[in-house]
Parts: structure tokens; sequence; C-alpha cells
């Protein structure tokens, strides 16, 4: 379980509120991919990966990320419930997908660092400690239901 | 790992303007870390870590001078960190994990502070520039 104080609740929920989601998530999984090649493996249907520009440009990472941090906003309206929110998700990524989970954390760091960029100095430590418990109770919720 | 000559000149210019606000990036990085990672403090006991503090502001520094070294000596990093490597190896014995924690908000604080440059090739060159530092800080450790 998450557990995020009253004030870093209200911060995560107003930053989030700024976010353009679906440039955010292709941003993230983008660089992800790019700063992390080998987490490519898990795409090798995505077409030219071949290059940072590439893959930042990349259509299908694109709609992929779109879809990934639209499913994140998900979880940020059910902190109480995470491993609720994303049990289908985890049994996904664990029985078909195969993914180790320690890409969901990797991704966490890239969605902080790419907040940080949007937002500077809005981005205050406390803000990024909000956002930290809150990727990383992601990170679990879709690892918990793994086996 | 090591670094492509693209990625040396991407850190060389932005080490340029990081210089000019040095000490209050090296505070910042300290700031997220003890903020994100509580867990760190447990180094500092010796500290007063309120965010502003003369301790904080000091350490801050001396990190990214130390970081200015290894920028320096990019071709040479474990030259030019052996006494900060020795000294974490015998001295602070910091465990290896805290690392990547520090390295993560370092990255998040040039994030915030120049976004435009702060590319995904930026990025990755930062983190592997950073995961290199740390390596050679760690490996005098057994």
């Amino acid at each position: 379980m998450v557990h995020l104080t009253a004030e870093e609740k209200s911060a995560v929920t107003a930053l989030w509120s700024k976010v353009k989601v679906d440039e955010v998530g292709g941003e993230a999984l983008g660089r992800l991919l790019v700063v992390y090649p080998w987490t490519q493996r898990f795409f090798d249907s995505f077409g030219d990966l071949s290059s940072p520009n590439a893959i930042m440009s990349n259509p299908k990472v694109k709609a992929h990320g779109k879809k990934v941090l639209n499913s994140f906003s998900d979880g940020l309206k059910n902190l109480d419930n995470l491993k609720g929110t994303f049990a289908k998700l985890s049994e996904l990524h664990c029985d078909q997908l195969h993914v180790d989970p320690e890409n969901f954390k990797l991704l966490g760091n890239v969605l902080v660092c790419v907040l940080a960029r949007h937002f500077g100095k809005e981005f205050t430590p406390q803000v990024q400690g909000a956002f930290q418990k809150v990727v990383t109770g992601v990170a679990n919720a879709l690892a918990h239901k793994y086996h | 790992m090591s670094l492509t000559k693209a990625e040396r000149t991407i850190i060389l210019s932005m080490w340029d303007k990081i210089s000019t606000q040095a000490d209050a990036i090296g505070t910042e990085a300290l700031e997220r870390l003890f903020t994100s990672y509580p867990q760190t403090k447990t180094y500092f006991p010796h500290f007063d870590l309120r965010p502003g503090s003369v301790h904080l502001r000091v350490h801050g520094a001396k990190v990214v001078a130390a970081l200015g070294d290894a920028v320096k000596s990019i071709d040479n990093v474990a030259g030019a960190l052996t006494k900060l490597s020795e000294l974490h190896a015998y001295i602070l014995r910091v465990d290896p994990v805290n690392f990547k924690l520090l390295s993560h908000c370092l990255l998040v604080t040039v994030a915030s502070h120049f976004p435009a440059d702060f590319t995904a090739d930026a990025h990755t060159a930062w983190d592997k520039f950073l995961s290199i530092v740390s390596c050679v800080l760690t490996e005098k450790y057994r």
C-alpha cells in the first residue's frame, strides 16, 4: 500500500492535472528504450528502433507510451488500492508478456525524470518524493501477481 | 561500459552550463535524495539536513566539485577519483545501492534545470557517466 500524506496526495493530483498524458507517455517509454536499450527486447514488433531519433519519433512507441501512461493515470485515481487496480495487468505482464519486474522500476524512474524536465522548479524535492512513492507503489502492484 | 565520443562531448558541453550553478545543483540533488529516500539520511547523523542548511550547501558543493574532477578527466575517471574511491571503501562504506539513488537524483536535478539540453541522448550519456563514477567509487569495497 502507498502511504502518501494528504499534502503529497494533493501535490501529485495537482501536478498530474497539468500532465499531457499522451506526450509524456511517449517520451517516457521512448527514453526507457534509449537509455536502457536492453528493454527493447520486449518490442520486436515496433519497427525502427535503430537510433534515439528513430525511437523517439516511432509512432508505435508513442501509441504504446500513451496506453501505459493512461493506465498509470488510473492508478493515481486509486492510490488506496493499487494492487487491486493493477491485478489483471500484473497477470498479463507475468504470464503473457514475461516482463522482468525490474523494468517497472526503470520506467518509473524515467517517468520521474520526464516530469522533472517538463515541470522544472515546480517539480520540487517534495513533489518528487511523492511521485517516487507512487511509482514504487505501481511497480510493486504490477509485480504482485507474479509467480 | 564506456562513453562513446558523442556522449563525452555531450557531458563536456553540458558541464560548462552545470558548473555555473554547481553548488545549487549539488545541494538540490542532496535535498532530493534525503526527501525521496529518507534512509540515506542515516549516513549523516552529524549533519543539519534541513533545506538551506550550511551542511547541505557545503556538502552539495563538494559532491559536484568531485563530479567536475571526473568530467575534467573523463577518459580516466578512476585516476581522478582514486582518493575518493579509497575514502568510500575504507572510511565511509556507503552501501553501494545508494550510488544509484544519488545518481537518479542528480539526473532529476539536471533535467529540471536544463530541460532543453536534457535530450534522450543526454539522459543516456549522464546515466552512463554517473554509473561509471559509481563503479569507481565502489571498486575497492572488497
